[in-house]
């Protein structure tokens, strides 16, 4: 069988760190770096894995679509328009990991099903994929009125574009904490440590639920919900038992990465790529399921 | 003749939020307004105590609503200015627009002192929103001076029109503020300003030195009313400056009724340095982590200074809220154990 070819966009710290997740994938073909800057670590490390390298952004790729069935964008909400529309209209499918969101939000455990025939789908924020899972733990056990997550991540994993647009991040955050993990209103913050050694990522989730006694229901949903994120994130757990205070729900949790281009620290930017290339591999189950009918 | 003047800042409605747990009504805020326009104080600030946007589980929800607040501080202003607090990661675009649009005129966008280069945007904003513009480096004992001055720098090239040296922990002795102070003075074209906490009884002392470095705003806190044992006190700050010969503008009597007449009455407990307060100076721990702390010490059964010390050697920041309930069941779980 011949695997599906995927290419990213971007080789920067996220698409380069995401190049070391597709090599693991089982459904594809880790194929093509894309970036601009020929001299940058993503595009050398690329080449140096014997992969098809492109050093002027899309322009490039689009004189050689045969290199990609699908394409994960980690550039920026700008330039990702761009790419959108080139590549939507040769039939290429589309992961976006920039705050652009034009196709909808997939957080993996939650709605990927829903979305495998998308075009392009979004993967939200770093905050968003560690948290969002455990609002909708919560919300199928006892609905949630209100959904509030503080994320703290390192501030050397903080790059510069998370640091332009903190703003987006928040407002991103709490939009896809309402329409993907279920809340009536969604909140998020977002912390940067500079403590070094460099803290591993840490967020928390507060939840007004609607109703108190559901304890039991909401701790086994929890539970579930973390082996699902861990199938993808092995070192995404709970650090300490979810505490109950009326209809309050507070969940503590810390992702650790895989180590792969970021320090295990960045569990913020481990989860992103790891996220995504799980829909990757999804997309592409999907893919291969309808080319074999 | 009297000295160069400066502006003295209150935080009062802002910083003092923490201290009622975000409780402040609409008529406490008139009153508080009313006496500070009255007793000539030019600029005080009025927000939620971790800024616009704040009201949140995490810190504690607003009773009302932050932009009802402003607003009613606004309406009782005959001459003076109102300001907000922005914490970009908390606060967001919209919610300056609405603060603008309640009547506030300044804002102060506040990051950790390492982290000045996530309020570029907010700064912009403030800057074309017409506000007057303030970058705020929070917890400046954490950082080495020349990290201090490159901080303040890029606050400066984003637009801010004055950049402060804020004391969070109150952890700073009087030669160190006289230390950053100067710096930013001597390395700076706009103002310096700083923001105090008497967590180790040096408030006071801290601001004159503040002063004596070239400072163009200090802030204080009516009867301390702010996080930890509160900042450096509005009505004794109007009196000494007096004495060493400064103009500040601010009418004594006046400013001392609104403290003892209004706020002495809104005060849950006295501000005075409790043990607890202590520690966090000593040990450089964010203000308003106070009374978090406190509730955790009573749900775990373990003592508020080993919380503190503790949360100060994992160099929290301030917003890390969260972390004082896990703090805290660690340290009660290892005792435990020890039994």
């Amino acid at each position: 069988m011949t695997k599906y070819k995927a290419g990213i966009i971007g080789s920067g710290n996220i698409g380069t760190d995401l190049m070391y997740k597709l090599e693991r994938s089982d459904q594809l073909e880790m194929n093509v770096m894309v970036g601009i800057d020929p001299s940058s670590e993503g595009l050398k490390r690329a080449k140096e894995r014997g992969y098809h390298v492109i050093t002027d952004g899309i322009e490039g790729l689009m004189k050689q679509p045969e290199l990609v069935d699908i394409v994960f964008d980690a550039t920026t909400a700008g330039a990702h328009k761009y790419h959108h529309d080139q590549l939507t209209a040769i039939g290429k499918k589309v992961i976006d990991l920039t705050p652009a969101a034009i196709g909808p939000f997939v957080v993996p455990p939650v709605n990927l099903d829903q979305h495998l025939s998308e075009p392009n789908v979004n993967m939200v924020t770093c905050g968003g994929q560690a948290t969002i899972p455990i609002v909708h733990a919560i919300h199928r056990a006892a609905p949630v009125k209100y959904a509030e997550i503080v994320a703290t991540v390192s501030s050397k994993s903080a790059g510069p574009g998370t640091r332009a647009n903190i703003d987006e991040f928040t407002r991103t955050t709490a939009r896809a904490i309402e329409e993907v993990g279920g809340a009536e209103k969604g909140k998020a913050i977002i912390i940067l440590n500079p403590a070094d050694p460099p803290i591993i990522m840490r967020d928390t989730v507060h939840v007004l639920v609607a109703e108190e006694g559901k304890e039991a229901e909401i701790l086994a949903s929890i539970e579930d919900m973390v082996k699902e994120v861990q199938n993808y994130v092995p070192g995404y757990r709970l650090r300490s038992a979810p505490q109950f205070d009326g209809t309050k729900v507070s969940v503590f949790i810390e992702v650790e990465g895989a180590g792969d281009f970021f320090p295990p620290y960045s569990g913020n930017l481990d989860i992103m790529t790891a996220a995504a290339a799980k829909v990757g591999n999804e997309m592409t189950r999907q893919l291969t399921a309808i080319a074999s009918r | 003749m009297g000295k160069r003047s400066f502006n003295i800042l209150d935080v009062t409605l802002r910083d003092g939020s923490h201290a009622v747990k975000h409780s402040f009504t609409e008529e406490q805020v008139r009153q508080v307004a009313r006496g500070l326009d009255q007793a000539g104080v030019r600029y005080f600030e009025v927000s939620h105590g971790d800024g616009l946007g704040g009201s949140s589980l995490q810190y504690g929800l607003s009773a009302v609503d932050e932009m009802k607040l402003i607003e009613a501080a606004v309406d009782e202003c005959e001459q003076a200015e109102v300001s907000v607090l922005l914490l970009p990661g908390i606060g967001v675009k919209e919610d300056l627009e609405d603060a603008v649009k309640a009547g506030a005129k300044m804002v102060r966008v506040a990051t950790h002192v390492t982290e000045a280069d996530v309020a570029r945007q907010q700064i912009e904003l403030g800057r074309n929103l017409g506000l007057k513009t303030i970058g705020f480096l929070m917890m400046a004992h954490m950082a080495p001076v020349d990290k201090l001055i490159e901080q303040a720098k890029l606050f400066e090239s984003y637009g801010a029109e004055v950049v402060y040296v804020t004391d969070s922990a109150g952890a700073l002795m009087p030669h160190e503020v006289k230390e950053r102070v100067s710096a930013l003075k001597d390395h700076l074209s706009c103002k310096v300003g700083f923001h105090g906490h008497n967590n180790l009884s040096l408030a006071m002392a801290n601001t004159i030195a503040a002063v004596e470095a070239g400072a163009a705003y200090v802030d204080g806190s009516l009867r301390c009313l702010g996080a930890g044992s509160g900042n450096t006190q509005t009505e004794v700050m109007a009196a000494v400056f007096e004495r060493l010969g400064y103009q500040t503008g601010i009418d004594l009597y006046k400013v001392m009724d609104v403290a003892n007449d209004v706020v002495a009455k809104i005060m849950p407990r006295p501000q005075e340095i409790t043990g607890s307060s202590l520690i966090m100076g000593y040990s450089g721990v964010y203000s308003s982590f106070l009374l978090h702390t406190h509730d955790a010490a009573k749900k775990f059964g373990v003592d508020e200074r080993s919380i503190l010390i503790e949360l100060g050697k994992m160099q929290a920041v301030g917003g890390q809220e969260d972390l004082i309930y896990e703090v805290a069941a660690d340290i009660s779980k290892r005792n435990k154990a020890l039994v």
